[in-house]
């Protein structure tokens, strides 16, 4: 992996930005600095990173190719709002929603888990048609859920995803997804998609890497979902459709595979352009496509592709300085 | 002395072609062992059986006098059989030291959890292994090319790199997989004084397939030959050379006069 080895991460520079970042969303949040759309748009910023990067995860650095990416969307979405509207109702906010959120995670960990299993014996294509299958089994099933409303969707879930809630979870996955990268389980993912036979005679457990994959990646697709019920406040089956996962899909190739860096831009760039376009209607549809295919033909590894911002890299990863007397 | 690998009567069959048929023999301790035999004599398949990337059809596999024949591959590995691959499988989008981490990596003890949340203890063990892992190739002499991509390097640094990565897994049991291909005679010397080292410094055992005669005649202290899948002769060097079954495969049989 290609990286901007030159320059380590000044030392703070980034936790001030972070702090920073997050007292302007509190401040948004409090004071009211920002007229509702803009606050909509920037929610849906970082839901859109954290199912980015969640993605990235299998797509990327795994180099599988999961299309069911709206299918864990829809599991957390479904499941936190049932935490939230019907069993844990009376709650506080405050503690309620994050129960909700990690409800919502661990229930599309979980289905995860079982998917994560039927990739050992299936790769590619096959994998592919796999996670397209549990897509229309998500989708289908909660059709059938006359307790989570069926196909006429969840009414009245309250308006819980505050901007702030939604930049924490945001860094939260970003921190745990970076971490998990640069451990030796996410050497032991890329190593599952470099060469699967090697990784295998190197010790690596790629069964292991596989699960573990598969289960963070859904994990945070159910936390994305989560906080997209608690900001729409009306969710349906037919929001978590292969058009979700395909607008997904389109900011990990837009943004760069393998890549945290790629993964915000990704992300940023799509939701910035689908509101860009909002005007041109149902052209909107024809551009973005567009843009994916004239991409996957000059850059198909994505902008960002196997490589990172320096600052997103742990700084023992850079070359020490040689020592000048 | 007790062998450090047996290999029992395997038999490996896929489908009607029977690629190894009661394959036997044995691998002492602190010994280079060739493996020897003409194109499809099962050379390579023995190595895949030994690995664990195919379960013998019959037979046993016996390391450090445990079975581990049907383990999984990263398993055998775990336990200290390390190898190399024919046509090198190097991971040759990731650096160099990463290439080395990965198979170091199998030492690591910290929870994923754990490093998902960064405790001190996954980041020193990571550290430790950055250390490990730039000494290693510091060894073998890529301590300069530490961050470039593997598949950009040179085609000999590539094989050094490929066994300096299979190295990184402490094993006790190194298998070569023809380790001198597309080399010529030079660099094959050079080889050989390599493995020399390599067998010193690690003091590793070495099973190793190759097709270079001088090389496997010189280095490898015992000499086992194959052909169709089965053990036609093992010895010495000197004992394989003279041995008239051995010429006959290589060489044909002499034909009936007319």
């Amino acid at each position: 992996m290609t990286r901007w080895l030159q320059h380590p991460p000044p030392r703070g520079v980034l936790l001030a930005l972070l702090a920073a970042g997050l007292a302007a969303c509190f401040a948004i949040e409090q004071f009211g600095l920002v007229d509702d759309y803009v606050r909509f748009v920037l929610i849906t910023l970082g839901i859109n990173i954290i199912l980015c990067v969640s993605l990235n995860l299998v797509n990327g650095w795994m180099g599988e190719f999961s299309v069911g990416h709206a299918g864990f969307m829809a599991l957390g979405a479904y499941l936190s709002a049932c935490v939230s509207v019907k069993w844990l109702s009376w709650g506080d906010p405050l503690w309620m929603f994050p129960l909700a959120v990690i409800g919502g995670g661990l229930m599309a960990g979980a289905v995860g888990f079982l998917l994560g299993l039927l990739s050992f014996k299936t790769r590619g294509d096959y994998l592919a048609i796999i996670t397209l299958a549990f897509l229309m089994i998500v989708k289908s099933g909660i059709e059938n859920i006359p307790y989570v409303g069926g196909p006429r969707g969840f009414l009245g879930i309250d308006n819980h995803t505050t901007l702030l809630w939604t930049a924490v979870w945001t860094v939260l996955t970003l921190w745990t997804i970076r971490n998990l990268v640069y451990s030796r389980f996410g050497r032991g993912i890329v190593a599952v998609r470099e060469d699967e036979i090697a990784a295998n005679a190197m010790g690596v457990d790629t069964r292991k890497a596989k699960l573990t994959a598969f289960v963070v990646s859904s994990f945070f697709g159910g936390v994305a979902g989560a906080l997209f019920a608690h900001q729409l406040q009306f969710i349906n089956p037919s929001v978590f459709d292969i058009v979700k996962s395909t607008e997904i899909l389109v900011m990990v190739y837009l943004g760069g595979v393998g890549s945290l860096a790629g993964s915000i831009l990704g992300a940023t760039a799509f939701t910035f352009l689908s509101q860009a376009l909002q005007p041109l209607g149902t052209w909107r549809m024809v551009i973005l496509p567009l843009i994916l295919v004239l991409l996957m033909i000059f850059r198909p590894r994505g902008i960002m592709g196997m490589r990172e911002f320096s600052w997103f890299v742990p700084r023992r990863e850079f070359p020490k300085k040689e020592d000048k007397k | 002395m007790k062998p450090l690998l047996e290999v029992r009567a395997v038999t490996m069959r896929f489908g009607g072609l029977v690629a190894l048929s009661d394959l036997s023999f044995n691998v002492a301790p602190g010994h280079a062992h060739g493996i020897i035999g003409p194109n499809g004599a099962g050379k390579t398949t023995a190595f895949n059986v030994i690995t664990g990337i195919y379960a013998p059809t019959q037979g046993d596999v016996l390391f450090h006098g445990e079975s581990v024949a049907g383990c999984r591959p990263s398993a055998i590995a775990h336990r200290g059989i390390a190898r190399t691959f024919q046509n090198i499988r190097l991971f040759r989008d990731l650096t160099v030291l990463d290439n080395v981490r990965i198979a170091c990596d199998a030492h690591a003890r910290y929870s994923w959890p754990g490093a998902m949340i960064q405790l001190p203890s996954a980041r020193q063990a990571e550290k430790e292994t950055i250390g490990r892992c730039t000494d290693l190739l510091e060894k073998f002499g890529l301590g300069n090319e530490i961050h470039e991509r593997a598949g950009d390097l040179p085609y000999g640094s590539q094989r050094r790199l490929e066994i300096a990565r299979a190295m990184a897994l402490q094993p006790s049991l190194l298998l070569l997989d023809e380790p001198a291909a597309g080399m010529n005679s030079a660099e094959t010397l050079n080889l050989v004084e390599f493995l020399g080292w390599l067998r010193d410094h690690f003091s590793v055992t070495m099973l190793l397939i190759e097709h270079h005669m001088q090389l496997v005649m010189t280095f490898c202290d015992r000499i086992t030959v194959l052909d169709f899948g089965k053990t036609i002769a093992e010895g010495t060097a000197d004992e394989v050379r003279k041995n008239p079954e051995v010429i006959e495969a290589y060489l044909g049989q002499e034909d009936g006069h007319e």
